[in-house]
């Protein structure tokens, strides 16, 4: 019984040492970051889009708007992908073909970010200059790429979401003398709705994250995006375009990038919890 | 507990074995050489051949950027920063820099582009956004697209100290974060214009002559091609007798030679 206690009390400490780890990391990224959104001000900040580090401009307006378009774009492919593969798989799919489609699907979230780069950089980036015009570095490359990338996560969470609604509703509706589409679309996705909006905003979590791929395809212009085959720069890409180099104010002010991308990740989070357990809640009160 | 006695000593084995590799490694310890990516191929080269000669000692070079080097040197998580811009003023105090060759800043477009010769003014004015279509400097028609380097880059810093003077490159121009990005995209995109290291050009890309000179490494030494920079090994202080007997071996008539079979231009 000594033994159980020994070994509780050090998973304890496992686990708060990891929630203390997360706590820190957001105090010191606030610590570096605030000073500057205050001493630029706060409109300055975020509603201008004059970034010129060297002259002491930090406007971060462009990248917002930069990483708003990409994600945007690409939560629109990953979701009409992302779904259509989990109701295929969950409701039409023969079982073996199923079997070896989920873990296909899954394998994509295994494959390195550089590695979707570099595929994005040699195969989209080229097909679009050649077909669409403009430099192929644009927020619809990086769209395609972070549209892959989020398969896996929107795929997965989709299919759990699907498979939670209690069968009785799919009999019943077969009963009735639905079809099985009229039944997936009017009867299934209304019952997992909200668990499918919560894997839309995880993929979109994940969408906003994305450094390298993004880095790699975007052109990190600084100018706010007219179309979508606009270059773009999103608030990770100059994070990691620059960290290496600032020091002082610069610094400071790629600090301050985090805080933002740290306050729209939490907000999405937040938004995809409340969903989840919405749809927690509904599924016991059938 | 048989067990118990066993894992017991197999973990002792292990930590015996691994404070003797620690120990093996701090007698001779590997020079550590970070900063530019434009110097980082040439360094990696002279590294390769200094270790061949010398297989007891180690060299290991990283990519970064200047500023990330002089840092690095700074914090003495490197031995030798590799810097390819000047150093500013208030650098200038910190560190020991040690020209090790000279390099010109080659203007390059994609070979379809008819451009083959552009004046530093018309240049500045197609980084500032000013000149839009390549026609306005004597090319096809069609639109411009600057490839820059980004915030903090040693080519970037130089060709803003020796190109754009008092202009802002354009917010509109594409921003990759090194040489090779760079030409990947000129080698791609027929309206497209970057700026890069001298000796990392490859037949893929054309260059541009500028104010009527050829960008060669012999206009670099004779002082006609104007756009050419230093490229600097920097030091904190004296460096440690590894770090200098590499130092010394870059400086020697070997590893000179060596740097311009590359293109480069020696130091002295």
């Amino acid at each position: 019984m000594k033994q159980d206690k020994l070994i509780a009390l050090a998973l304890l400490m496992v686990a708060f040492s990891a929630v203390s780890g997360l706590a820190l990391i957001t105090v010191f990224i606030f610590k570096e970051g605030l000073p500057i959104i205050v001493k630029t001000g706060p409109g300055n900040f975020f509603l201008s889009s004059d970034w010129d580090p060297s002259s002491g401009n930090f406007g971060i307006f462009s990248m917002i708007a930069g990483s708003l378009a990409v994600t945007l774009c690409a939560m629109v492919i990953g979701t009409v992908f992302g779904l259509g593969l989990a109701i295929v798989l969950g409701e039409f799919c023969p079982p073996g073909l199923a079997a070896i489609l989920k873990p296909v699907v899954e394998l994509l979230a295994g494959i390195p970010s550089v590695v979707y780069g570099f595929v994005g950089v040699v195969t989209i980036v080229p097909l679009i200059r050649t077909y669409l015009g403009g430099p192929g570095l644009s927020v619809l490359a990086s769209s395609i790429v972070l549209g892959i990338m989020v398969l896996p996560t929107v795929t997965s969470i989709s299919m759990d979401a699907l498979r939670a609604v209690p069968r009785t509703y799919w009999q019943g509706s077969i009963a009735l003398g639905a079809t099985k589409w009229q039944t997936t679309h009017m009867v299934m996705l209304k019952a997992a709705k909200s668990g499918i909006a919560a894997a839309i905003i995880l993929g979109m979590g994940r969408a906003v994250g994305e450094t390298m791929a993004v880095i790699m395809v975007a052109g990190n212009t600084l100018e706010v995006p007219h179309s979508i085959l606009d270059p773009v720069r999103t608030l990770t890409s100059n994070i990691a375009l620059e960290m290496g180099y600032a020091s002082g104010q610069h610094r400071e002010a790629l600090f301050a990038t985090g805080v933002t991308l740290f306050v729209i990740i939490m907000i999405l989070n937040t938004i995809a919890l409340a969903m989840a357990r919405r749809g927690a809640g509904e599924g016991r009160t059938r | 507990m048989i067990d118990g006695s066993i894992m017991l000593r197999l973990c002792l084995a292990a930590l015996l074995v691994a404070i003797g590799a620690g120990c093996g490694n701090s007698q001779s310890h590997a020079v550590k050489v970070v900063g530019s990516t434009s110097i980082q191929p040439f360094a990696e080269l002279l590294a390769e051949q200094y270790v061949a000669k010398n297989p007891t000692l180690g060299v290991e070079v990283q990519g970064g950027g200047s500023t990330a080097g002089l840092q690095a040197v700074a914090n003495d998580l490197a031995d030798i920063g590799m810097c390819s811009r000047l150093l500013k003023a208030e650098e200038e105090g910190q560190y020991t820099p040690t020209v090790i060759a000279r390099d010109g800043l080659a203007i390059v477009v994609n070979p379809e582009n008819s451009v083959e010769a552009l004046t530093t003014e018309q240049l500045q004015g197609l980084f500032s956004g000013k000149i839009q279509n390549w026609s306005e400097v004597g090319g096809e028609d069609g639109p411009v697209r600057p490839i820059t380097r980004e915030e903090g880059s040693g080519t970037r810093e130089s060709f803003v100290h020796l190109v754009m003077g008092k202009e802002r490159i354009s917010r509109r121009s594409l921003t990759q974060e090194s040489n090779g990005a760079v030409k990947e995209l000129v080698k791609g995109d027929s309206a497209a214009i970057g700026y890069m290291s001298l000796g990392l050009v490859g037949p893929e890309l054309r260059m541009v002559r500028i104010d009527g000179v050829e960008p060669t490494a012999g206009n670099v030494i004779a002082g006609t091609y104007k756009l050419a920079r230093p490229f600097l090994f920097v030091t904190k202080g004296t460096p440690d007798v590894d770090a200098q007997q590499f130092f010394d071996y870059v400086l020697s008539d070997e590893g000179q030679q060596t740097l311009e079979s590359e293109g480069l231009v020696r130091a002295q």
